[in-house]
């Protein structure tokens, strides 16, 4: 194959401003992350042109009719299928993937699995809002145990799944927080474009009409110093304005939170953040916001060769040293001859 | 049928005096379809025309013995042409008593039965549940029997090599095929190298097999001396001079997707979930790396059609395939394919249905699902192959529809055209006609229109990552020209009656009528692996002075212009389908013909005779 190319080109946030209205309910996330996006896509210098935005069903997928940039709104949950056969014709696409808590967790949970799973060379953000939006507010995958929505009216039962911990789990290589109107998603999704392969993003958005403010418990600006802990690769897990800090149980195996007194951050044990260590990567995605802060930023970033490099190398091997040759293809095999005299071998 | 090995005159189907029909009966564990298939070989090798029915049990190991586990394979050739694969078989060897048990009453009367008595024994018999042993109890006596213990006649072969029962036992199929190939004055030359080719990692199961193949074949030379055995030349069919291969639909199927790609001159991208009878296809594709060809092997049927969408969207040619209840989880994103404009072949190799259904056994019943199987009006070509051979061509037309017009197209076929194999005069490529893509890459006088159209109403097709051209595409209803999203009453009339006049506009070939007069008394009209037994019923009445015609449509979806007034100028039509009246039911709905349905829905071909009876009931 060719040598995968980087299209750099300057642009402006205009440049990836559609003319298209956009569509959602005043007020929501999603225009927050909207903008997020195109602000950053001019600092990560690609080309338009030679960017996607894949999405499957649902308020988020909308999303690429907004983006000055090729885009794909498929079918429900199934985004990831169309952006790996993308990939796989043409690998040197920068391919985006939005989705939802519904799309990507429930109807689309396979695909988003087998996604991470073979390290497709994107960006996932899903949008997990808790809620679907679209249908007129029924319960998600990702709601909370009790919430009453259209389907729920006594409450839901079952318990949520978590994005973060599923995409772990499912053998991702880069895995993100970041909320709609934080001002630090720019680095998140930076981060996420610098990373060669299937990069997962969770942003927290507010719906606001069938959802509203269930994030405001760490979202708030209000003493959101602590209740956030942003994650900074080689820095101390320190919150609350550098008073507490992530330590490890080393006996229970477990993360705890613990005082800092007079920035002695050492002395207090806690962790230095580490993007490498998947170990505590797991145990990132796991932490209980309540009993400790929500943890935003970049949990994990491990780099793997991608696979739709695997893909392009294993074909141009197959192929090396044979000719496309379709007719001798077609004699292939035992074959006879059959003359006026009768068939020979 | 008058064969030397049949030895009896059957006058009724007396075209075929030179064929003859073989069929090999075992257990699944037994060899039968590698035994079918080398024997299939050396027909072809020996110049006969042939046609094959490979019969096999879902399972993959059933329990030895049972009656489930049989797994059968039927060969017919001759030394005139060859339609189906024979309807009684003359010969039938069963290495069981359940193979016999379940092909023994479709042989023909005084045809000759070879059984491995060996296996014929208290345990195997009551699995079989007979409850005397048929050798012996005279319930046989309307065919000739031969009974030799293959089982013990194979270990003394092997002997000297050493080998483990189980392993001496396995050499069986060999022995069988070697008796096979006496009978039949065959060479033993050519599956003496494919063994030795097939074995060359293990010299002494290359030599234990050639034994085996050796002592089957002296087995035949000196039991001509007495009994029922008698060997029987026949003749080679008259062929058109030029190269033969054999080849199954499957490879028919893959060699002609990559032939279509190669004229669209466009890499292809083939998206696949394993499925039975289907898999074959992926399998091919997946050694023709140096083709441009991608395999993708996806989790699941939607994400294999979703992924060679999201290939074609980005400028390669996708296919995915599958059978029907993967083609029925791929309906939502056909209908994407549909919305968006973009090129993709769907292949279905069809099955016994419903549901699971009989995922080895062989059906038309997807018809319906193909031509109207879709939420919206979502009008979409389908074409269906007659045979392996045409598979072929039928794939290459498929990609030709496709890019052409900037649509889906199915490809119909089924588990019998996929694993039967049939002679095939390799075709010379340089006949074909090429019809190069070409994509869009700069805009237009006046301006990019996504949705914009040439004269046969296509859009354009646009690689992303070409600068000028950005737009977006989606299954949401779009605008006319822009593509943009537009909920307007209107413009929903507008697009949903131009995306059905684009598909009604597809230049289809005129419909030819195979054999017959293109009016008169009765017209048989077909579709896929119905071609052979209704070519043959024909050709038979025909011979006999009846004014009958047959017809054969490739084009299902949409049908040819002149189909309607061409049925019409018949008195009668019958159609024999593989399910309960699909095509019938397109048919008399299009033209108001009073169109008679003939079914089949067994998960076996129709017999020719089956077909002779219906015509001659239409005719009556």
């Amino acid at each position: 194959m060719n040598e995968m190319t980087t299209i750099a080109r300057t642009t402006t946030l205009k440049d990836w401003e559609t003319d298209q209205e956009v569509r959602w309910c005043p007020g929501c996330g999603d225009y927050a992350i909207l903008k997020a996006v195109q602000r950053t896509m001019p600092e990560i210098g690609t080309a338009p042109e030679n960017t996607v935005f894949i999405s499957g069903i649902g308020c988020s997928s909308r999303f690429p009719y907004y983006m000055e940039t090729y885009g794909f709104h498929t079918i429900h949950g199934r985004a990831p299928a169309f952006a790996t056969g993308l990939k796989l014709a043409n690998p040197n696409l920068d391919v985006w993937i939005v989705t939802g808590d519904g799309d990507g967790l429930s109807i689309g949970g396979n695909h988003t699995m087998h996604l991470i799973r073979r390290n497709l060379d994107c960006q996932i953000m899903l949008f997990n809002n808790e809620i679907y939006g679209l249908t007129k507010g029924q319960y998600s995958p990702t709601s909370r145990v009790g919430t009453t929505s259209p389907s729920t009216p006594y409450g839901s039962v079952d318990r949520p799944a978590q994005p973060a911990a599923f995409a772990l789990g499912a053998g991702s290589r880069f895995v993100a927080r970041g909320f709609d109107v934080s001002k630090k998603l720019p680095e998140v999704l930076k981060a996420a474009h610098a990373h060669k392969g299937a990069a997962f993003i969770e942003i927290f958005q507010n719906c606001i009409v069938y959802n509203k403010d269930v994030f405001e418990d760490f979202a708030a600006p209000k003493g959101a110093e602590d209740r956030q802990l942003w994650l900074e690769n080689g820095e101390p897990m320190l919150y609350a304005k550098g008073t507490k800090g992530i330590a490890l149980d080393a006996e229970a195996l477990h993360l705890k939170t613990v005082d800092v007194v007079d920035g002695d951050w050492q002395a207090a044990g806690v962790i230095v953040h580490d993007v490498t260590n998947r170990s505590v990567a797991h145990m990132l995605v796991e932490m209980r916001f309540g009993e400790f802060p929500m943890a935003l930023g970049v949990l994990y970033d491990d780099p793997r060769p991608t696979f739709e490099a695997d893909v392009w190398r294993q074909n141009a091997a197959a192929a090396e040293g044979k000719t496309a040759d379709l007719q001798s293809l077609l004699k292939k095999g035992q074959t006879w001859t059959v003359t006026e005299g009768g068939p020979e071998l | 049928m008058a064969t030397a090995v049949a030895g009896e005159t059957d006058k009724r189907t007396s075209p075929l005096s030179d064929a003859v029909v073989v069929r090999f009966a075992g257990d699944s564990g037994d060899g039968m379809q590698l035994t079918g298939g080398q024997f299939t070989l050396s027909s072809a090798l020996a110049g006969n025309d042939f046609a094959t029915f490979p019969d096999f049990p879902a399972e993959i190991r059933a329990p030895q013995g049972t009656l489930f586990g049989v797994s059968a394979f039927q060969i017919n050739f001759g030394s005139s042409a060859i339609d189906t694969a024979g309807d009684a078989p003359d010969v039938l060897v069963a290495m069981n008593p359940a193979a016999l048990k379940t092909n023994v009453p479709s042989l023909k009367q005084g045809g000759l039965i070879i059984a491995d008595e060996g296996e014929f024994n208290d345990r195997n018999l009551a699995k079989a549940k007979y409850d005397a042993n048929p050798l012996d109890d005279g319930s046989l006596a309307k065919w000739q029997l031969l009974k030799l213990n293959i089982s013990q006649l194979t270990m003394d072969a092997v002997k000297p090599f050493g080998l483990g029962n189980k392993e001496a036992l396995r050499c069986k199929n060999m022995w069988t095929l070697g008796l096979a190939l006496w009978m039949f004055d065959r060479d033993r030359a050519p599956l003496v190298d494919w063994l030795n080719a097939k074995f060359a990692k293990a010299p002494d199961l290359a030599a234990a097999n050639i034994a085996a193949l050796n002592a089957g074949h002296a087995y035949g030379e000196t039991a001509e001396l007495a009994g029922p055995l008698k060997q029987h030349h026949v003749d080679p069919a008259p062929a058109a001079p030029g190269l033969y291969r054999t080849l199954t639909g499957a490879e028919g199927i893959a060699l002609g997707l990559v032939a279509g790609a190669q004229l669209a001159k466009l890499p292809m991208f083939f998206g696949g979930y394993p499925i039975t009878p289907a898999s074959a296809i992926l399998h091919h594709l997946s050694r023709l790396k140096e083709y441009d060809v991608t395999t993708f092997q996806a989790e699941d049927e939607i994400a294999a059609i979703c992924s060679a969408i999201g290939a074609s969207y980005g400028g390669s040619l996708g296919v995915t395939s599958s059978s029907g209840p993967g083609i029925a989880l791929k309906g939502e994103a056909m209908g994407l394919a549909i919305m968006t404009e973009l090129p993709l072949v769907i292949v279905n190799s069809q099955r016994g249905g419903p549901s699971t259904g009989l995922p080895t056994k062989t059906e038309q019943s997807d018809l319906y699902q193909a031509v109207y199987g879709r939420n919206g009006d979502a009008p979409m070509p389908v074409i269906s192959a007659r045979s392996p051979g045409d598979a072929f061509e039928c794939a290459i037309e498929a990609v030709r529809i496709a890019v052409q017009y900037m649509t889906p197209v199915i490809l119909l076929t089924d588990g019998y055209i996929a694993n039967a194999a049939e002679p095939w005069a390799v075709p010379d490529l340089t006949t074909y006609e090429a019809f190069p893509v070409e994509f869009l890459t700069e805009v237009p006088e006046g301006g990019f229109k996504p949705y914009g159209r040439d004269e046969k109403l296509k859009r354009p097709w646009v690689k992303p990552g070409t600068p000028g051209l950005l737009h977006r595409i989606g299954g949401i209803e779009k605008e006319i020209d822009t593509g943009h999203i537009n909920y307007e009453a209107s413009n929903h009339q507008a697009m949903t009656d131009i995306r059905k006049a684009k598909i009604d506009g597809i230049k289809v070939p005129d419909q030819i009528v195979e054999l017959g007069a293109e009016s008169g008394k009765l017209a048989v009209v077909g579709w896929g692996s119905t071609f052979g037994p209704i070519h043959q019923a024909v050709r038979r009445k025909r011979a006999e002075g009846a004014d009958v015609s047959h017809i054969h449509i490739r084009h299902i979806w949409p049908l040819p212009a002149n189909l309607g007034e061409l049925l019409k100028s018949y008195d009668k039509v019958i159609i024999p389908e593989m399910n309960t009246g699909q095509l019938k039911t397109v048919l008399r709905d299009q033209y108001l013909v009073d169109a008679k349905p003939v079914n089949k829905v067994s998960g076996q071909p129709f017999t020719i005779a089956e077909i002779e009876a219906a015509i001659e009931e239409a005719l009556a």
